[in-house]
């Protein structure tokens, strides 16, 4: 049990600390590489209360794939460069108060669920919880996830989907005078179509004609 | 007491998977050259040790040997990072491959997740290779790499999926020994020729080798990189393959168990096989690198997106609806 308080501490300590240099740190390069060190102490965190099937698609979805976009966009849009001016500069100073107003919010609201939740009080020995010892987890998940929870599951499907076809509607445009190849004609080329064996009669040439 | 003894014991496990796995990458960039040769009626590394054997010790004591240069204008944290993040991934990934019924470092729940999320963090350190480098080649094959491995990695869970709906299980040691009546690669054989392309292409493999093309890129995101990182980058490489060569044959190809359930061949220990299934998946992506020319990079977008996700999609519904129908799913 030491062992496992010594982990508890050592990778909470370390979500803690990197969720920190994501907005404390001046190259914004290095704040998603701070975001992906949260991602993953967090899916360690939750592989330790034995939500392993939760913890590895964290660290699939979100490290795996979100994060190298989010690395993608700041390496693409040359941010790093900028380093952090944004509270030095004048001009954008104002925005100071808001982003303290809006945090204050939001931790309020999180101190108001977190102190409103309520725990079971023996949260091993309730019936929902029985099942966990006699089959794992995924599976546990499985028949939850897809029996009573069908329509909610679904929905968040049908959900991503459509941000997924509102960003393809949005960045797609259709640019004049780009070219295409289309790979039926490269693949289906032949050698009478390409070739083509010309007389040809001295001092007067051919003409060749595409 | 009894704690510092499972420790000890641990260590004693992990260091007998570990040198293994780096010894038979030695070899195995040795067997690479030389089939590569062979195929180019070439006679390849031949001349350190019997046959070039030790070519591969010859090439890191150089390498070790070599300054270690980091550019003035890299960002030096992250340059240094990359290789070991590349090397230590690939390493991490084999605690658990099961060699047989019992011999597996972690026997996790998760296995084949675990080796899912572990090669999708593959790409860091090409990412973090390249950016730190700032330079333009390296970026650009970064850039490169880090699409073609997301892309790729889309259609290898969807096969790992058609594999899954067979066993009912994700660990390991389970999708072995459900194959134990048929292997995978006999109902699910399409997927199986996609998840050896697909694999070709989460390693950079040529055809795949977009990333490092030489005639473009120079050498892509290890332009910067000399001496001991860059062979440890190249170690990673080579790990890497070994592994996806290791998962291939565990997900299609029967794992650890034996072909022919007759005498003689009961008695070889399953590891053996395993080392065998493996080394002909590795055969087979030696020649293809010496026989098909690269790809071209919206050719290769093209065969990820359009062709390898719908038919892998497809045909989970098809094994799913098969499946169900003949009541074959598998029961917990």
């Amino acid at each position: 049990m030491i062992a496992h308080s010594i982990f508890f501490y050592f990778f909470s300590i370390i979500a803690i600390i990197s969720a920190i240099m994501v907005t404390a740190s001046k190259n914004t390069v290095h704040s998603v590489f701070f975001l992906i060190l949260d991602f993953i102490s967090i899916s360690c965190l939750f592989i330790m209360i034995g939500a392993e099937f939760l913890g590895m698609i964290m660290l699939i979805v979100y490290v795996g794939a979100v994060a190298v976009l989010f690395l993608f966009v700041v390496m693409m849009l040359n941010v790093a460069q900028q380093k952090n001016q944004w509270f030095a500069s004048k001009s954008s100073s104002k925005h100071i108060p808001v982003g303290l107003i809006i945090s204050a919010i939001i931790f309020f609201e999180l101190i108001i669920v977190v102190g409103g939740w309520k725990y079971k009080p023996n949260l091993v020995e309730t019936n929902n919880f029985s099942k966990i010892n006699e089959i794992s987890n995924t599976h546990l998940l499985g028949q939850v996830l897809y029996t009573d929870y069908i329509h909610i599951f679904q929905i968040s499907g049908m959900i991503l989907l459509i941000a997924m076809i509102g960003a393809i509607v949005l960045t797609y445009r259709q640019r004049e005078g780009v070219k295409k190849q289309s790979y039926i004609k490269q693949i289906s080329r032949e050698r009478s179509e390409g070739v083509e064996v010309l007389e040809v009669s001295s001092n007067k040439g051919v003409k060749i004609d595409d | 007491m009894d704690y510092l003894t499972t420790i000890f014991h641990e260590v004693y496990k992990i260091l007998f998977l570990l040198i293994p796995v780096l010894v038979s990458v030695a070899m195995i960039v040795w067997l690479d050259r030389r089939v590569w040769a062979f195929v180019q009626k070439r006679q390849g590394p031949n001349v350190v040790g019997p046959f070039g054997l030790l070519q591969s010790l010859a090439d890191a004591l150089k390498y070790i040997f070599k300054e270690i240069i980091i550019p003035a204008s890299s960002n030096k944290v992250i340059f240094i990072l990359a290789p070991i993040i590349t090397m230590t991934l690939a390493l991490i990934a084999w605690a658990v491959i099961p060699f047989s019924n019992n011999q597996v470092l972690a026997d996790i729940n998760v296995g084949i997740l675990y080796i899912f999320a572990v090669s999708s963090l593959g790409v860091y350190g090409i990412i973090m290779g390249g950016w730190a480098s700032n330079s333009k080649y390296p970026f650009l094959g970064s850039i490169r790499s880090a699409a073609q491995m997301v892309s790729y990695e889309v259609s290898i869970g969807i096969i790992i999926i058609n594999v899954l709906l067979c066993v009912g299980s994700l660990n390991l040691n389970d999708i072995v020994l459900a194959q134990e009546k048929m292997w995978f690669v006999i109902p699910l054989f399409p997927m199986f020729v996609i998840y050896f392309i697909s694999a070709l292409a989460e390693t950079n493999r040529p055809p795949f080798d977009l990333p490092e093309a030489e005639a473009e890129l120079v050498a892509g995101y290890q332009t910067e990189y000399s001496g001991m990182m860059y062979a440890m980058f190249w170690l990673g490489e080579y790990a890497n393959i070994l592994l996806m060569c290791a998962l291939g044959s565990i997900l299609f190809l029967g794992g650890w168990l034996s072909p022919i359930e007759i005498y003689p061949f009961n008695l070889i220990p399953g590891a053996i096989w395993l080392i065998f299934k493996i080394l002909f998946l590795f055969l087979l992506f030696a020649l293809v690198k010496a026989i098909v020319p690269r790809y071209r990079y919206d050719q290769l977008m093209r065969l990820g997106w359009k062709i390898f996700l719908p038919f892998s999609l497809i045909y989970v519904v098809l094994t799913a609806s098969y499946l169900f129908y003949f009541n074959l799913l598998p029961t917990i």
